[in-house]
Order: structure tokens, then C-alpha cells, then sequence
């Protein structure tokens, strides 16, 4: 341990010693980070209508209250479905465009690629209030296929820019060898380019999901009525008053956040 | 084949070189034809709305009703300060983390980086909605403060500028922290070995060396930080209980409550020409593109 304190830290030959400090900053920092991630997680488990921590009793009365409550489970269903069927879009959609602009060069391209990221440059408030002005006049106001059409758009970026990312680090020589021994380009793209950028596919098919699960100020103005999102459903919900069932709620969020990535994590080793 | 028909081959294998391009970059047109239908219509839109008075004219009405009200003026002085300190904030935490995190041997970490990945990945609305249960009159914080004996009386801890900083902070340190943790790996140790040799003491290194070697990813991180920010509304608008209003909030009630379109357009054209601006300024300093690259 003394040895430790007085060896040398970094290039700058400061000791482990002199910058104790700088390593408890860090970790109230990291605690910081971590700790309100994952309080809701235990906290769901109390018994009183106040969250405390550590809960006094514990008790399942707010999951409960979460999977018997027709209102949330309608609202979960939406948002299941919307951030599938958003993923079934973005991934193709996005992927297309990605092998599109990777290997045209055309002079088009800068341009193409500048349109395809605004999503996630103009404020999504912005975002939210133009695609609700649009939607009353075509009537796909509170409709699934809006939202699917809205998330959709709000995914691609981040689609394009994972696949494209993948696409940098795979060998077109590849598919220029399959193409000279007679592949159709589809089919050297679908045999011998995707298996082998899969894991930049996969990885950007969960980022599609989780963009529309998690999204919500732009569901806030489009969806409604029995096509309410549950992150629609949940902002108003806290808004108003805090109802301890969104602790519940919370935590089946987190759950399936971390087992999407989990899973992406393990696609991607089993390939490697 | 005829002898001359060489040069002739040569501007049809042209012409088809040109028409592979092209239709290699149609590819990408489903994409962008969402894009341009979903969004840059309904930006456009806005934006003409915003030019068109009450009375159903072409005016600037709209824009000089937001140079001259002073409620105007108070939301946008709010908004820069929110942001402005949410950023200080991030720099103030995440700098210091950032850096440690690079100077760590691979596998600590690896491990380490779970901590700003978890909250980077976790829904914003389970973290602010977490920020509230820890920060509420009844809230984890003032039931351990008042039972500890530290306060006697429930502190004012949210539903004003402080839980809202509290809350932004913590959404935003990610975005700090991955782009300058990049650069930092980027970041060649030979230049700091060189100033310890030539007798630099390391607090002197690190302000001398160690500080400007990681200004790009500082200000690419500060700068998405704050652009973020000045958009930014679920946290705010539940963490500032109605006494912290921004930009991005005075632009949802305009609707909700007035569909006053005019307005709320014109007050998101000026909030996506300062993010325009900002992200313009900040690219001539720090390469974004590097950076993303870079922290992956």
C-alpha cells in the first residue's frame, strides 16, 4: 500500500499519494452518475405511498398497481410496439443509406449526409410541434403509423452513423471479389458485406428501439388517446402529482434497457 | 472492333461509372426522402409561420414582439444561465473524471466506464423521475437530512433552479465526458514524460501540456452540452416545477395552451439559429467527426 502511495501516477511523475484527493473526487462523481440510475430500482419495492430508502417494508403493491392498471398496460403495449416496428424501419431504411453513401462518392453525398443527421441537430422541441402541425392536416394525429413514421425519422442518424462507423472498418475489396466471380451486388452485399458489419447493424437496430421507447416530447404532441406512449403517459403522470407505480414502472424500463444491451454486448463477442 | 472506337468506349464506361454512382446513391433515397418529409417540411413550415402576423400578413410582428417583451427577454436570460451553469458543471465534474479515466490501466477502466455509459443508456425520464424522489419535500435526501439532524425543516430542494440544475447535470455529464474522454486517449504521454525531464513540476505539466492537448475535446463536449441544454425540455420542465421557464417550455405552452403558432415558431427559429451558430463555432475549434470516431 505505501509503495503504491509513492509510486509514480502518470507521466508527470506526481505519486498515487498526492492525488488521493483526485481519486475520491472521482468516485463521488461516479457515484453521482450511478446512484439516481438505479435508487428507482429498490425503491419500487416499498410498501409506503412515500418513497424512502432503504424502503421500511417492502412489498409488490406498485407493480401491482402497474401490470392490473388497463391505462399502463395499453400505454406499454403502444410503446412496445411503436419502438419495434420503428426498429423493422429504421434498420433497413438506414442501413440502405449508409452502404449507399459509403460507396457512391458522389457529389451529392455531403449534402445527403448533412440532411440525414438534422434530426439530431434541430431541437426536438421543434421537431415535435412542426411534425404536430403537419399531422392535424393529414389526420395521422394520435395514429401508431405517425409515430412509427416520426420515430423513425428521429432513428435514422444514429442508424446511419453506427452502420456507417462499421462499414469504415470492412474491407469493400470483399465485395468486389464476390461481385468479379459473378455475385449479383444485392447478394454480395446480403452474403458477404452484412454478416460481417452485423454487429454495427444489430447494435443500431437496439438504438432505433430504445430511441422510440425512451422518446418523449415529440409521443407528448402526436400520440393520445388510447395511443398514448407510456413515456407520454408517464411525464403528464409526474407532472401532476408522483405516483409511486412509476418506480414500478421505472424499473421494468431499466430492465429492458439493460437486456437490450446485454444482448448487443453478447452479439457482438459471439462474432468476433 | 474498330480501331477508333476506343475514346468511344472509354465515355460509355464514364456514362456507366455515373449511372452506378447514381444508383448507388439512390440507395439513401427512402431515408432522406423521411427526413426531408418528416422534418425539414415541418421546420420550413414553422418557419414560414413565423413570418406571417396574427392578421394573416407577411411581418415580422412575431420576431419583434420577442425583441421588445420583457417576459421574452427573462425566458431567454434563463435559458443561457441555465445553460451556462449546467455546463460550468459538467467541466467541474466531468473534467477530472474524464481524465482519470484515461490515465487508468484498460480493464479499471473498462469497469469505470460503466458508471457514465449506465446513465447515458437509462431513459431520462427514469432519471429525472429519480432526481424528484431523491429531491422532493419527502424525498430520500430530506428524510435522511432531517432524521441525521442535519435541517430540522424539509429543504427546498426541487420545483426551482437548483433541483433543475441538479437534474440537467446529471443527464448532461455523459456528453461531456465520452468526447473528452477520447481525446484525452489521443492524447501522446511523451509530451508529458518530455516536460517532467526538462524539470516541469506536475501540476505545471498538466496546466502547460496536458490542459491545451485536451482543449479540442473540452470544447466539442462543452459545446454539445450547452446546444443540448438550450433545447432541452423534459428535465427542466419537471425538475423547475413552472419557477425556471425555457425557451423550450415557453414553446410547448404557446401550443398547448394558446396555439399560438406564430409565436412558438418564431421562438424555435431563434432557438435553432443559436444552436446553428454555436455548433458552427464550436466545429472550426474542435473536429466532430474525429471526436465521434474517437470515443467509441
Amino acid at each position: 500500500m505505501r509503495k503504491w502511495l509513492t509510486s509514480s501516477a502518470s507521466e508527470t511523475q506526481i505519486t498515487h499519494g498526492r492525488r488521493l484527493w483526485l481519486y475520491a473526487y472521482g468516485a463521488l462523481v461516479m457515484l453521482y452518475l450511478v446512484v439516481p440510475s438505479l435508487i428507482v430500482v429498490p425503491m419500487s419495492f416499498s410498501g409506503s405511498q412515500y418513497l424512502s430508502f432503504p424502503p421500511r417494508e417492502w412489498s409488490l403493491r406498485w407493480y401491482q398497481s402497474y401490470f392490473t392498471s388497463r391505462e399502463w398496460m395499453e400505454a406499454t403495449w403502444v410503446s412496445l410496439r411503436v419502438g419495434i416496428l420503428t426498429m423493422l424501419v429504421a434498420t433497413p431504411l438506414g442501413t440502405l443509406a449508409a452502404y449507399g453513401l459509403h460507396i457512391s462518392r458522389s457529389r451529392w453525398n455531403g449534402l445527403a449526409m448533412m440532411i440525414l443527421v438534422t434530426p439530431i441537430i434541430v431541437p426536438v422541441i421543434l421537431i415535435g410541434i412542426g411534425i404536430f402541425y403537419v399531422y392535424v392536416q393529414i389526420s395521422l394525429l394520435n395514429t401508431l403509423t405517425g409515430l412509427v413514421i416520426a420515430h423513425t425519422m428521429l432513428a435514422l442518424p444514429l442508424v446511419i452513423l453506427v452502420v456507417a462507423s462499421g462499414l469504415k472498418s470492412f474491407d469493400m475489396n470483399q465485395e468486389m471479389a464476390a461481385r468479379s466471380l459473378g455475385a449479383w451486388r444485392p447478394v454480395a452485399f446480403l452474403r458477404v458485406t452484412l454478416p460481417q458489419i452485423r454487429f454495427s447493424v444489430i447494435t443500431s437496430a437496439l438504438l432505433a428501439f430504445l430511441t422510440s421507447f425512451d422518446e418523449v416530447i415529440v409521443a407528448l404532441f402526436i400520440s393520445g388517446g388510447e395511443n398514448s406512449t407510456l413515456t407520454r403517459k408517464m411525464f403528464l403522470a409526474l407532472r401532476d402529482q408522483i405516483d409511486p407505480t412509476i418506480a414500478a414502472i421505472s424499473t421494468v424500463m431499466i430492465l429492458v434497457t439493460t437486456s437490450l444491451l446485454a444482448m448487443s454486448q453478447f452479439f457482438g463477442k459471439s462474432g468476433d | 472492333m474498330r480501331a477508333g472506337s476506343t475514346l468511344l468506349h472509354a465515355a460509355e464506361l464514364y456514362r456507366d461509372e455515373h449511372r452506378e454512382r447514381l444508383r448507388l446513391f439512390s440507395l439513401s433515397l427512402p431515408a432522406l426522402i423521411l427526413v426531408i418529409c418528416v422534418l425539414v417540411i415541418p421546420v420550413g413550415w414553422l418557419f414560414w409561420l413565423s413570418f406571417i402576423s396574427d392578421a394573416g400578413q407577411l411581418s415580422l410582428e412575431h420576431y419583434r414582439r420577442l425583441a421588445s417583451q420583457a417576459s421574452y427577454a427573462r425566458i431567454f436570460r434563463t435559458t443561457f444561465e441555465v445553460s451556462f451553469y449546467t455546463t460550468a458543471l459538467c467541466i467541474l465534474l466531468g473534467y477530472p473524471l474524464a481524465y482519470l479515466l484515461a490515465q487508468m490501466p484498460r480493464r479499471l477502466a473498462a469497469i469505470c466506464m460503466i458508471a457514465v455509459m449506465l446513465p447515458f443508456w437509462t431513459s431520462v425520464l427514469v432519471r429525472t423521475y429519480a432526481w424528484l424522489a431523491l429531491l422532493q419535500r419527502q424525498g430520500v435526501i430530506n428524510s435522511w437530512g432531517m432524521e441525521a439532524g442535519f435541517w430540522s425543516e424539509p429543504l427546498p430542494l426541487v420545483h426551482n433552479l437548483s433541483g433543475t440544475l441538479i437534474g440537467m447535470t446529471h443527464i448532461m455529464l455523459p456528453y461531456l465526458v465520452l468526447p473528452l474522454y477520447g481525446s484525452m486517449k489521443a492524447i501522446n504521454s511523451d509530451y508529458l514524460k518530455a516536460a517532467a525531464n526538462l524539470g516541469a513540476s506536475p501540476v505545471r505539466a498538466f496546466w502547460l501540456v496536458y490542459l491545451p492537448l485536451s482543449m479540442p475535446g473540452l470544447v466539442a463536449g462543452s459545446a454539445i452540452v450547452f446546444i443540448l441544454c438550450l433545447g432541452f425540455y423534459v428535465t427542466p420542465a419537471l425538475l423547475g416545477g413552472g419557477k425556471v421557464i425555457l425557451v423550450s417550455m415557453r414553446i410547448a405552452t404557446d401550443i398547448e395552451m394558446f396555439f399560438n403558432w406564430g409565436a412558438a415558431s418564431a421562438l424555435g427559429v431563434v432557438l435553432l439559429v443559436l444552436t446553428l451558430v454555436l455548433l458552427f463555432l464550436a466545429s472550426r475549434i474542435a473536429d466532430f467527426d474525429r471526436l465521434a470516431g474517437g470515443a467509441r
